[in-house]
């Protein structure tokens, strides 16, 4: 038996590869068991207390009844000033990481402290946004101070997308766009941008669905446990959907009778970041090409 | 002239995203300012609870004391002066609630008018005497010896095993407990994950086909955007009342609820980070594999995965960066108990959890908020270093290819 080997050790082979992909397969469907699990436990509870009234109404009776309307209205506002700040600054410095620095130690620690900053617990960037901009800045508990907050937390994500996005585009559209004499200006907004654009949009979507479910940082830099008015200015505080749904989970005055305002408050929170997912899932289908996020 | 404002836009424009370039980097030194700045003042303190006074008798050899020490005489562990380096004599305790035990009600006078003098009297009066009261009822020309405590010290502050803020009269900072607590949590974790994570990683990058790639990496995605609080939310209804059940524990908030949130939490980092190592195996070596005549599976375990080891090292050290920092999922479901964790079916409370649960009423420049900014150091260099570590790794990695 010089060649090859026996039919007993050929099947054995066999058989250990088809027990090892067996597991691996059940293990990987079982993550999507999680997942299913989780979404659709979330989703079947919480549905039944979806209502237009739930979605545009002020909480009442100690947050045991009513809706999450200045909730709803307190996300959007800090997811919008979030990106407002986040995204010019990240794809402004994701272009300078991948088209303008030179590859010098600068760039490398440049990279290295995005990386950094990407690692940073969001419990922390809570403890920086309310020593900078509460008290240092004297925002106090506000909108502001918690967009600020927020987006410095996005930051990372947003530079990490833009960069990927502007990476994947080939030399020859630079090298071909210089030689016809435009300026590197020129050759990145008419023709690199906007060739990276469909893939740093996804990105930018999926950043807005995670921002909006961020609750460590805006603990001490914006939230309100129980406010039933709308915000008149960038300086007031507000109630966000993630904290609501904390505090009514834990903290509430009443647990019990305001569990299915939380299964509401999570649904809501759900249908945000599935709704992110989807469009940016279709946008990339769309545009026929594959973003990496991480 | 057109040319030379153009030339001069082109340089605004550079200037603009040169200094966006350094935004983050400015952050991070901020952050380490700040932080460090705020924590590193509780080495200046010293633990006596706010606005309160420890005395002895003016004559009393003592000076200084540790807030162990305050913690153990007021616990009635230590009764002697000697143990703490005094006479040997009994120590005769005095809480502001012991005044009716001394004087009469028209003594201290219907609105506490006449405490103060009363409160001279008592510490003059008996040398064994150690007295806790505020500070409001300080005489201006108080005759005893107020009691310095021991500064905070860096060892006493890491090594301590109890973490009391705001008990009287001394307060108990010590971290050893919540830094156990989060690397028990974290290791739990990966622990639950890392099996998970590693198989479905081989599934996608080696077995699947295309359409179920397709399938299981959106799920993967959504997994990842899912908000903490909505983990912690279905830890809280699900998870914690099914640990109570069957282990028959009389609270499902434990350390392992919140080790398999973490867990489910920590999957998409280590499913993506050591997928894309494991696509990364150059595909002659693959081939070769199989042109000597192993099998798929044989390929995968003795050449892929010894091949990608690692970018899987560094998938399980980035999962578990993730579990150390994350804070609403943890604080929902382990139960806050500060105490050091001997199984995984007892309350844990870790570092992020404390932060989250306390800062709110701690008063802004004093102790407790100091001590909480400490902690956020200690979990901003915990972090640092995860991340250092796993740039060091990729680096390898890029040089020995």
């Amino acid at each position: 038996m010089a060649f090859g080997t026996t039919s007993s050790q050929h099947k054995s082979k066999k058989r250990s590869q088809s027990a090892a992909f067996f597991i691996f397969r059940l293990l990987s469907f079982s993550v999507v068991a999680i997942l299913i699990v989780i979404l659709g436990f979330i989703l079947i509870q919480g549905i039944s207390v979806i209502s237009w009234d739930f979605l545009t109404e002020m909480p009442r009776e100690g947050m045991t009844a009513g809706g999450i309307y200045p909730a709803i209205i307190g996300t959007l506002c800090l997811v919008a000033g979030s990106m407002i700040f986040a995204f010019p600054i990240g794809i402004l410095s994701g272009i300078y990481i991948n088209e303008y620095a030179k590859d010098s130690w600068f760039k490398r620690f440049i990279k290295l402290m995005t990386n950094n900053l990407a690692g940073v617990p969001s419990i922390v960037f809570g403890l920086f946004g309310m020593t900078l901009f509460v008290n240092q800045f004297g925002f106090g508990d506000s909108i502001l101070a918690g967009s600020l907050t927020l987006g410095l937390l996005a930051l990372p994500v947003v530079i990490r997308t833009t960069e990927e996005a502007l990476k994947s585009i080939d030399d020859s559209f630079r090298i071909g766009s210089l030689a016809l004499g435009a300026t590197k200006w020129q050759t990145t907004s008419r023709v690199v941008l906007p060739m990276a654009f469909p893939n740093i949009i996804t990105g930018l979507i999926l950043s807005i669905g995670r921002v909006s479910g961020e609750t460590a940082p805006i603990l001490f830099t914006v939230a309100a446990y129980f406010l039933p008015k709308l915000p008149n200015s960038i300086f007031d505080q507000v109630m966000a959907l993630p904290y609501h749904l904390y505090v009514i989970s834990t903290s509430g005055t009443n647990i019990e009778a305001s569990r299915a305002m939380a299964y509401g408050t999570a649904f809501v929170l759900i249908m945000i970041v599935l709704l992110a997912n989807l469009l940016a899932n279709w946008l990339r289908r769309y545009f026929g090409k594959k973003v990496k996020m991480n | 002239m057109k040319r030379y404002f153009h030339n001069l836009g082109e340089r605004i424009i550079e200037g603009l995203i040169m200094i966006s370039g350094t935004v983050t980097s400015i952050t991070v030194l901020l952050i380490v300012f700040f932080l460090f700045k705020e924590g590193l003042g509780i080495f200046s303190q010293t633990p006596v609870a706010e606005g309160s006074v420890i005395s002895v008798h003016p004559q009393n050899p003592v000076q200084e004391l540790t807030a162990n020490e305050v913690k153990e005489i007021f616990d009635q562990n230590i009764t002697n002066w000697k143990e703490v380096g005094g006479a040997d004599a009994h120590i005769q305790l005095f809480q502001i609630d012991d005044i009716t035990d001394y004087y009469t009600e028209e003594q201290i006078g219907a609105n506490f008018e006449y405490l103060p003098q009363r409160l001279n009297e008592l510490v003059t009066k008996d040398p064994n005497m150690l007295a806790f009261f505020p500070e409001e009822y300080l005489a201006p020309d108080f005759k005893g010896k107020r009691v310095e405590l021991a500064k905070i010290s860096l060892g006493g502050f890491l090594g301590g095993r109890e973490w009391y803020p705001t008990i009287q009269p001394a307060v108990q900072l010590g971290v050893l407990s919540l830094i156990l607590g989060t690397l028990w949590v974290s290791l739990g974790a990966i622990i639950i994950a890392l099996p998970l994570g590693l198989a479905t990683a081989i599934y996608l990058a080696e077995i699947a086909n295309p359409r179920v790639r397709n399938i299981l990496k959106p799920v993967i995605e959504l997994l990842a955007g899912i908000p903490s609080v909505v983990y912690g939310f279905f830890g809280l209804v699900v998870i914690v009342p099914l640990i109570q059940d069957v282990f028959g524990l009389p609270v499902g908030e434990t350390a392992l609820a919140g080790s398999i949130i973490l867990g489910i939490m920590a999957l998409p980092t280590i499913i993506s980070v050591s997928e894309d190592a494991m696509r990364t195996t150059p595909r002659a070596m693959k081939e070769a594999s199989l042109a000597l005549g192993a099998n798929k599976w044989q390929t995968i375990y003795k050449v892929i995965i010894p091949y990608s080891m690692s970018g899987i090292s560094t998938a399980a050290i980035l999962g578990m960066g993730r579990a150390i920092g994350e804070t609403m999922a943890v604080l929902m479901v382990t139960g806050n108990a500060s105490v050091i964790p001997h199984t995984f079916l007892e309350p844990v409370r870790t570092i992020p959890a404390t932060i989250a649960a306390e800062l709110g009423e701690a008063p802004q420049g004093g102790i407790h908020y100091q001590a909480l900014f400490a902690l956020g150091c200690i979990l901003f260099l915990m972090t640092l270093l995860i991340n250092l570590t796993v740039d060091f790794v990729s680096a390898k990695r890029k040089e020995n290819r």
